[in-house]
Formats: C-alpha cells, structure tokens, sequence
C-alpha cells in the first residue's frame, strides 16, 4: 500500500476510535447521571423504591380483588360512569376543535409570505411558543378558582396548550406549501381570507387534520389528568373513588376499564384515519 | 368529450365540495351548540366569581400592608406585610407611612388622605364625601356618616364597617381595626424585613457589597446578601430551586429510562428483527397496554406503592413512555435499509454485530430525535404528574393555588414554569443539532 493510503487508514482508524471513545464517554456519563438523578429521586421519595417494589401490585390486586367480589355490579357501574367519560372526551373534542381553528390563524399569521402583517411574524411566533410552554395545570387550577369546578376550565386550558403546540405543527406544515395558488387568487383580487381559505387550505388540511387527530389523543389524557385535580369528568370520579379506599375498588375498576377502553379506542381509530389521510408517513 | 361536458363537470365537482364544506362548518357550529349546553356555559356567569378574579389579578401584579389595632385589651397597634407572622415589623416600628406610637396613628393612604386612629375611634375625611367617623363599642360599632345613605363604597352592619377608597381598605370589626395599603410589586422578593439588607437600593446594595465594612464579621456581606435571598422565609428561593430541579429530574429520568428500556424491546416487536408471531404479537399488546393505562393511572398505582414524591413521578413517566417508546422505535426498526445490514453480514458478522453496526447507525439520530421531543415534552408532564404525586414544582404550584392567596407566588411559579419548559425546548433543540446535525429534524 502507497505511504498516503497507509496515513489516510492511520488516521481514519484513529478517528473513529476518537468518535467511539467519546460515545462511550457520553454513554457512561448518561447512565452515571441517569443512577444518581435515581438515587436522588429515590432519597426525595416518602418510601423507598426497593421497599415499595415488593408491594407495587398490592393496589392493583386490591381493586381487582374487590372488583371480582362485586362482578355482578360491574356492569352497572359501567353505564353509572359512561356519563363522566362522555364528558372527558367532549372536554378534549371541543378543546382540540377550538384550539385547532385558532392555531390555524396563528399559523398562517406566523408563516412567511403568508401572514396578513409580516411584521408581526415574531410576535405570533413567541406568543405559540408561550401558549405552548404552559402546562395545562396551570391554567386549569386558575380558572377553577374563578369559574369554579366543572368541565369549562379544562377545556379552556387544554384548548389554550392546543393553540400553542398545533400553532407550531401547522406553521411547519404551511411553510412548505405551494404559494403559486395563492399568487393566482391575489392575481385575480383576492383578500387574504379568500387566498388562505381557498389557495392553502386546501394543500394543508390532510397534515392538519392527522396532526389534529393526533392531539386529540394526547388531549384525552389530559382531559382524564385534569378532572383528577378537580375539574369534572372521569378523572374527578376516580379520584373520588379512590379517596374513598376499600369498599368503592369496584367502582374504581370500573373507571379503569372505561379509561383505558376509551384511551386505546381513541389511538386506534385515529391512528387509522391518520394513516388514511397522509398515508404510512410516520 | 367536449367543452360543455368538461365544465359542467367541474362545476358539479366544486359544488360538492362546497357542500361538503359547509356541512362541516355546519357540525362544528352543531358540536359547540351542544358543548354550549352540555357544559352549562351560559350558567357560567353566576358560578364565575368575579371577586376571586379581581384578587387574583391585584394580587399578581401587588401586595398590601396591613395596620392591625385591637380593639380589645391594651390596644396595639401592629404592621405587617400581607398580614402574615413572616412579614411583621417589629413591635413599635412602623412603615414611614404610618405615624403611630403604639396604639394610636395616622396612617397615610396612597391617595396621600389620612387615616386617623384615636383610642377606639376611627376618623376618616374621604375626599369630595365627608368625614366619617367609626366608634367601636362592647355593643356594637357606630358609624357617623356626613349623609343619611350609606355610599356604595361602604358597607355597614352592627358588627361590621368595610370602606373601600382608591387609596386602600379599612375594616372595623368589634375586635380589631384593619387598614390596607396597596403597593405594586412583589414584596420582601430579594430581602426580608429581617434581613440587614431589607429596603435598600441596588446602588446601597453594590456599595455594601463591595467596599462597605461587613456587618457581620463572621461572613462577607455578599455571602450574606446571598444567604439572606437564598433564604428567603417568604419565597422560599431555594425550595423553588429545587422544585424545579426535581420536576426536570423526574421527566429525564422517566425519558432516558423508557428509552433505554423500549430499544431493545423494539427489536422484538419490529417484523424485519422478531419472526416468532407469538413474542412480537405479545411484545406490541404490551407497548399498546403501557401506553393506554396512562400516566395518571400508573401515577395513582405507583403512589400507593412508592409514597409520593419525585421517585413515583419519574417511574409513571418511564412506565407510560417505555409503551410510546416502543411503538415508535419498532415502527422506525421496521423501516431500516436492509441494504446495510446485508453488508455487514457479508463480513461474516454475528447478530449482534450486526445491530451494532448495521442497524444502530441508521435509527440513532431518528432516536435521538425522538426522545429530545419527549424529554421537552415530559417537563410538562411531570409539572402536572408532580402536582398529583405531590414533588417538584406542580406541587408548589398547586398549593400555593389552593392557599388562594398568594398569587403573587403563583405568579412566580407560573413564570418559572413557563420559562423551565422554554429551556428545556431550546436545550432540547441545542442537543438535537449538536448530536445529529439537521438529519433528523
């Protein structure tokens, strides 16, 4: 081999250990950070992890156990609470609805050679990375101390994270559409409204709609959290139930399987309509 | 087929989906008719408390002091700010507003009008009104007014005489006179009354930093400066730290662990990697079941086992997105170019070098990519994971929430949140492009 392979193989052989040994480096500084945040974590905690472990499925066996005791009332207890997941669901349907509309606005205001006062861009832009930031809690636990309990503060606040979070898929999504539709409406004397509703829209609804529907999954979850803290629906019941400890498990139980039942539906039909409206690009 | 044809074609295509179009406007305004009713929002008005907003708001954005005198025994006069044990002038001392002497004052309002407390009289001349004066006796309270109708701005009873002026509050009851003050901004944030340090200007600040003889001769007077704002009874600047410390350990323990957890799991429910039907079948239901149980039900599951605090938050986080995790890695395994691998194994590589250098390569940066979008997104989480767990910053958050009333804290919480999770998005991104490039982006 000539002497400048030979340099080129040293010195490539070299680079990669140097690359291998900093991954290695990083790999074992991940799992050092990861074993003392753990430690840390595990310290902070009322029991201990290694105490707690042994007794992980007490609380599941609990519930079922009494669940199984009581099977005959299961069913009953299923219709009792279909109420109560209804309205978690409409709470996370009527915040993904609304706060989709208005993240569309947001989106195109945020989007250049799009926006209705391209000077305003940034503004639009930190406001959706503000809205976004805000944990849902947030909000929610402030309006329940002036609205008072109920479905309306977890909708406003799930709708509120929505804008935010979808206002920055959507402007993704519309960064990369096609503008010549929207020069041949503005050609023709078109207002913005007219240039956005029928030269944009239109290319962008399947992304928006699966970006949509897939926040409407997450906003479910949310939904459930919130009810948990106070705010009406399925969560608020379970949380009721399990305060109450021994003697109500079947109707916590009962909470569980509409949960779950309602979480797994919800991701598997949109799932499928996702994939029918952008195809298998996830 | 001619023109004629072609057009009303296109005109019967548009029209169907106009239609199409308003339908659906037609059933989004539908659902919010029903939201409307389903949820009650026109009752709304009478449970909102407007009384609660309006505290919320002032109390955000202010403080006040309260001028306590009781109305019973020696008479003391004391101040104290918020009315609370932490913020109480010592006994004699007042704000240089107020002009007492132990039992009797003039309290200067905001507007600059005065306030005078004389024994168990309360004398007050509100400006383009008249005087009013409040007697307090074992009976009951007597209030003079210059007209015959009690103003809007008072409300009177026998045992009770609120007056509410631009200038602040006064509150007469059998027991004790109170007198509010108002002041903008977050009080005693950097100092309490305490604290050597307590009211003086940046400039006085930097003088007694730098060059000033110490106070203490035990410390330097930035050590105590620090020590007195770290601290903090009022704030508690070192509780909060440390919140949020704990709320960004639990989502990156949650995060990193699921992800370490799901990559190997992943193999085993990608079609390419796993031919056994059976273990890749039961491998997916696993994922589907971790990811449906949810957060909050783990959360409730785990508490009871591990306590609360941060620990339980991070393992609801781990056990939620391991189910997540898995899915997407098999999803992103299933789509590898075999090409690679197929060269790899021409070397004559085992399986697991195989992996190593024929398929890790391609999903790293897809990987990466992934779990920094959930390390960011998890921060969210564990705020409110952590209020129901009750560690981190959500659980400040919620008690100083259900105290209900100190927004000022709130306040301070809310920001720190707000501006926690915007760092974490931008560290998030930095490592993003730091590890990958814009691959993966």
């Amino acid at each position: 081999m000539p002497q400048s392979a030979l340099d080129t193989r040293a010195s490539y052989l070299a680079q990669t250990h140097r690359k291998r040994l900093y991954s290695g480096v990083m790999l074992v500084l991940l799992v050092a950070m990861l074993c003392g945040g753990f430690m840390t974590a595990d310290d902070r905690n009322a029991g201990g992890f290694w105490n707690g472990l042994p007794h992980v499925l007490d609380f599941p066996a609990e519930v079922l156990g009494e669940a199984a005791q009581k099977i005959t009332l299961l069913p009953a207890h299923l219709v009792t609470f279909f109420p109560s997941l209804l309205e978690t669901i409409n709470i996370a349907a009527a915040a993904t609805l609304a706060g989709a509309i208005m993240a569309i606005f947001l989106a195109l205001l945020s989007t250049r050679g799009l926006a209705r006062w391209p000077r305003l861009i940034p503004l639009f832009r930190r406001l959706s990375d503000i809205m976004r930031a805000i944990p849902e809690i947030v909000i929610a636990l402030v309006l329940i101390f002036i609205l008072g309990g109920g479905p309306v503060p977890a909708m406003i606040a799930i709708a509120f994270h929505t804008v935010g979070a979808l206002g920055k898929l959507f402007s993704e999504v519309t960064e990369n559409a096609d503008l010549k539709p929207v020069e041949g409406l503005a050609s023709v004397g078109a207002g913005w409204m007219q240039r956005m509703w029928l030269g944009i829209i239109p290319q962008v609804s399947p992304n928006f709609i699966s970006y949509a529907l897939l926040r409407f999954e997450i906003n479910i979850r949310a939904s459930a959290i919130l009810g948990f803290v106070g705010a009406g629906g399925i969560g608020y019941d379970l949380r009721n139930a399990i305060s109450w400890g021994q003697g109500k498990y079947d109707e916590a139980a009962a909470i569980f399987i509409l949960l779950f039942l309602a979480i797994v539906a919800v991701d598997q039909l949109s799932g499928l309509l996702r994939n029918k409206l952008v195809g298998d690009t996830k | 087929m001619n023109t004629a044809t072609l057009k009303s074609g296109a005109v019967r295509q548009v029209n169907g989906k106009k239609t199409l179009s308003y339908a659906l406007l037609a059933a989004v305004i539908a659902y919010f008719a029903y939201i409307f009713f389903a949820f009650d929002i026109a009752g709304l008005g009478q449970r909102a408390s407007l009384e609660n907003a309006r505290t919320l708001v002032a109390d955000s954005y202010s403080y006040k002091t309260h001028i306590t005198k009781s109305n019973r025994g020696a008479g003391t006069l004391t101040a104290a700010i918020e009315g609370e044990k932490k913020g109480r002038y010592p006994d004699g001392s007042y704000p240089e507003w107020v002009d007492g002497n132990g039992t009797d004052a003039f309290v200067t309002l905001r507007d600059g009008t005065v306030v005078e407390l004389t024994g168990k009289v309360v004398y007050y001349d509100v400006p383009d009104y008249g005087p009013i004066k409040i007697t307090t006796r074992n009976s009951g309270i007597d209030l003079e007014l210059p007209t015959a109708d009690v103003p809007p701005f008072i409300s009177a009873s026998r045992n009770r005489v609120a007056i509410t002026v631009p200038g602040g509050r006064i509150n007469v009851t059998k027991s004790k006179t109170e007198i509010f003050r108002y002041f903008t901004g977050w009080e005693m944030f950097f100092f309490t009354l305490d604290s050597p340090f307590y009211g003086k200007s940046p400039a006085q600040l930097a003088y007694l930093a730098s060059t000033a003889p110490r106070i203490d001769p035990n410390s330097s007077n930035l050590a105590l400066m620090w020590d007195g704002f770290w601290n903090n009874a009022m704030w508690r600047h070192a509780d909060v730290a440390w919140a949020i410390f704990e709320t960004i350990l639990m989502a990156f323990l949650g995060t990193i662990g699921a992800a370490l957890i799901a990559l190997p799991l992943a193999f085993l429910s990608a079609q390419n990697f796993t031919k056994n039907m059976v273990a890749r079948f039961s491998m997916r239901r696993a994922f589907d079941f971790l990811r449906g149980v949810d957060g909050l039900i783990w959360t409730i599951i785990l508490s009871r086992a591990f306590g609360p605090g941060p620990l339980t938050g991070a393992l609801a986080i781990l056990l939620t997105d391991t189910g997540t995790f898995g899915k997407m890695f098999s999803e992103t395994l299933e789509n590898v170019d075999e090409k690679q691998i197929e060269g790899i194994r021409s070397t004559g590589a085992k399986p697991l070098q195989r992996y190593r250098f024929g398929v890790l390569p391609q999903i790293t940066p897809v990987f990466i990519s992934q779990v920094l979008y959930y390390l960011e997104s998890n921060t969210r989480s564990a705020t409110v994971i952590g209020a129901i767990v009750g560690g981190g910053i959500g659980l400040l958050l919620t008690q100083a929430i259900i105290t209900g009333k100190d927004w000022e804290e709130v306040t301070y919480y809310i920001v720190l949140i707000v501006l926690m999770v915007m760092m974490m998005d931008s560290l998030s991104g930095w490592l993003r492009s730091k590890l990958i490039g814009n691959k993966g982006s």
